[in-house]
């Protein structure tokens, strides 16, 4: 019998199974389900359906009102109150509220309420971001959230697993962000459709938490259930301060079935931009014509971490942002906020003229904190650049790291790091 | 059961902020989302649509975020059923969530065009162009789904299951 992959281990270990197989249907118990603004209102409204009184468990039913938060209109702040007084009749020990709250998938593993070997489903297709701890990880919608705030359980039908092994020397400005669209520019937006996006190789052994998020992050942009690193010493030390509950490493064993491998060598990369309007739509930056911006968003929960915040302020130390632009900067918790201001970055910010704003998803769906005009371009270091997708439906978003967001900040067009002086 | 209307054709990797863009989702009401269903990939659609049409896309229908207002806002624009060639997985799980019948069938996505009259057996996943007089035969509903659809959706299944457990 070939071995299994991470991903089956883990399901299987939550179907109470010794071992499943790729297409195989099967009953997970979840260790932690999500919502936010948007998707927690109608799975509460679906839950109340149920007839059940209580959610499975009050620690493990978490919701983070972040989407348009702080409230941005009244109907806004009607959905989040729906969420709050939900949260508060059930006792939910995990309600994020302003000023605590951070973008979801910062703050879950930030706060270590997700960890390695856990099966996480949150209403919110961003939600594979957690696979970066070794953990199953995936979106699902509103209605089932709430069979699983009943239940403390959910199906799944097992995922075929794609490895990725990346290979080679990181270029300077190369990252994390440059990494995943690079691939994802690869194989296309639906390239992993159903499947698990294993993330392997020396560069992924090399390469921090933060950057490890961001390319789990976007396996959904790959059309991926999940995407998933192999935990190690990196992991240990992200986690063993932080956890609120026991954790678990499981492994790929050396036999295990994929549907593919796909192997790059990272050497010759360099910073790569997503042109409108797909995130497959991928291209060096140092092959983009001079495409002039009015706007360049940092922060999200691709790229709102602390080490993304460093990277920005490295290009944007002493110089200012250019005259043209509208650069905004969103840390993507209080903590990191803090750990911002301590590190004098919030500072080196606001002095280049880029407005700092309190986490948020903000402008990343178009919500609030920096809409598009008609016509107008931004660089985005979020995930989508789908039509509207930033506001106006004729305007434009290009996905890039944040290096190069900044770059572009300071040149009021897309530009390499290294062309700013 | 029968559903026809009128095919409103797509393309590829219809993504869920073009079904209902991110600017409406402050609210859950599912006639102020249908209002704006499908406007930024076509301005006419949600004035347009009449009830029985049949959505007809083509690879990764449904791509992007996990928003269950996408399939609620095309059910609640009256449309009766979405085929494509593929879907994505996301909104595949919330079509059925909701009770919204969607079909896999490359070939009739490929053949049919915007304005055919288009009939659909769900349970059979037999589709007839009444315009041009072809058949096809959607991918078969894993059982799984349609013992959901039979019990009346996941709520419905999930009462059932908490019953048997008392
Ligand atoms: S930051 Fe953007 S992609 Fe991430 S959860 Fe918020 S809206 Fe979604």
């Amino acid at each position: 019998m070939a071995g299994m992959t991470i991903t089956e281990k883990i399901l299987a270990a939550h179907a109470g199974k010794d071992r499943v197989e790729p297409g195989e249907l099967i009953s997970a118990s979840v260790d932690a389900v999500l919502g936010n603004d948007i998707t927690a209102p109608l799975a509460i409204k679906e839950f109340q359906k149920t007839g059940v009184e209580h959610v499975f468990d009050p620690d493990r039913v978490i919701l983070v009102p972040d989407h348009f938060i702080p409230n941005k209109d009244i109907k806004s702040a009607e959905q989040a109150k729906l969420v709050r007084d939900f949260a508060r009749g059930q006792r939910l020990t995990n309600y994020f509220e302003v000023g605590r709250m951070g973008i979801e998938h910062c703050l879950l593993p930030e706060q270590g309420l997700v960890g390695p070997g856990d099966v996480v489903i949150g209403a919110d297709s961003h939600t594979c971001t957690y696979g970066a701890l070794g953990a199953f990880a995936t979106g699902v919608g509103s209605t089932d959230l709430a069979a699983a705030m009943a239940l403390g359980e959910t199906w799944f039908k097992v995922p075929e697993s794609i490895r990725f092994v990346y290979e080679g020397e990181l270029p300077e400005w190369v990252g994390g962000k440059d990494l995943i669209l690079h691939t994802i520019g690869d194989i296309g937006v639906e390239g992993a459709l159903y499947q698990a996006m294993e993330f392997t190789g020396p560069v992924i052994e090399n390469l921090s938490m933060d950057g490890r998020f961001t390319m789990c992050n976007m396996a959904i942009e790959a059309g991926a259930k999940n995407g998933i690193v192999p935990p190690d010493r990196t992991t240990e030390a992200y986690v063993q301060n932080r956890a609120k509950r026991p954790y678990k490493f499981y492994h790929s064993d050396g036999d295990a079935k994929y549907a593919r491998t796909v192997n790059y060598d990272v050497s010759e990369l360099e910073p790569v931009v997503s042109f409108p309007h797909s995130p497959d739509n991928t291209r060096f930056v140092t092959e983009a014509d001079t495409v002039e911006i009015d706007q360049v968003v940092i922060g999200s929960c691709t790229n709102g971490r602390i080490e993304d915040l460093r990277e920005a302020a490295k290009v944007l130390e002493g110089r200012r942002v250019h005259d043209r632009v509208r650069c905004i900067v969103i840390p993507g918790t209080q903590e990191i906020y803090l750990q911002a201001m301590e590190e004098g970055l919030i500072a080196t910010f606001v002095k280049a003229g880029a407005a700092v704003s309190t986490p948020t998803c903000g402008p990343c769906l178009g919500g609030h904190m920096g809409i598009l005009a008609k016509g107008e371009r931004a660089v985005a270091t979020t995930n989508r650049n789908f039509v509207g997708r930033m506001g106006h439906p004729e305007s434009e978003v290009y996905l890039a790291g944040p290096a190069v967001a900044a770059a572009s900040a300071v040149l009021g067009r897309i530009a390499h790091p290294k062309e700013v002086k | 059961m029968r559903l026809e209307g009128r095919a409103w054709k797509f393309g590829d990797n219809v993504d869920t902020d073009a079904i209902i863009p991110a600017r409406y989702l402050n609210t859950s009401d599912p006639r102020e989302l249908a209002e704006h269903c499908m406007e930024d990939a076509d301005p006419e659609f949600p004035s347009k649509v009449a009830p029985g049409d049949i959505i007809v896309g083509g690879q990764n229908f449904g791509c992007g975020s996990s928003r269950e207002h996408a399939p609620i806002a095309i059910k609640h624009a009256g449309v009766s059923c979405v085929i494509a060639k593929t879907f994505a997985r996301i909104f595949y799980r919330n079509a059925f969530n909701i009770g919204l019948p969607i079909l896999e069938c490359p070939e009739a996505c490929d053949d049919i065009k915007t304005g055919d009259r288009v009939a659909v057996e769900a349970d059979t996943g037999r589709i007839y162009n009444l315009t041009t007089g072809k058949e096809y035969r959607a991918q078969p509903i894993p059982p799984f789904m349609q013992e959901i659809v039979a019990k009346g959706g996941l709520i419905a299944y999930v009462r059932e299951k908490l019953q048997e457990n008392k």
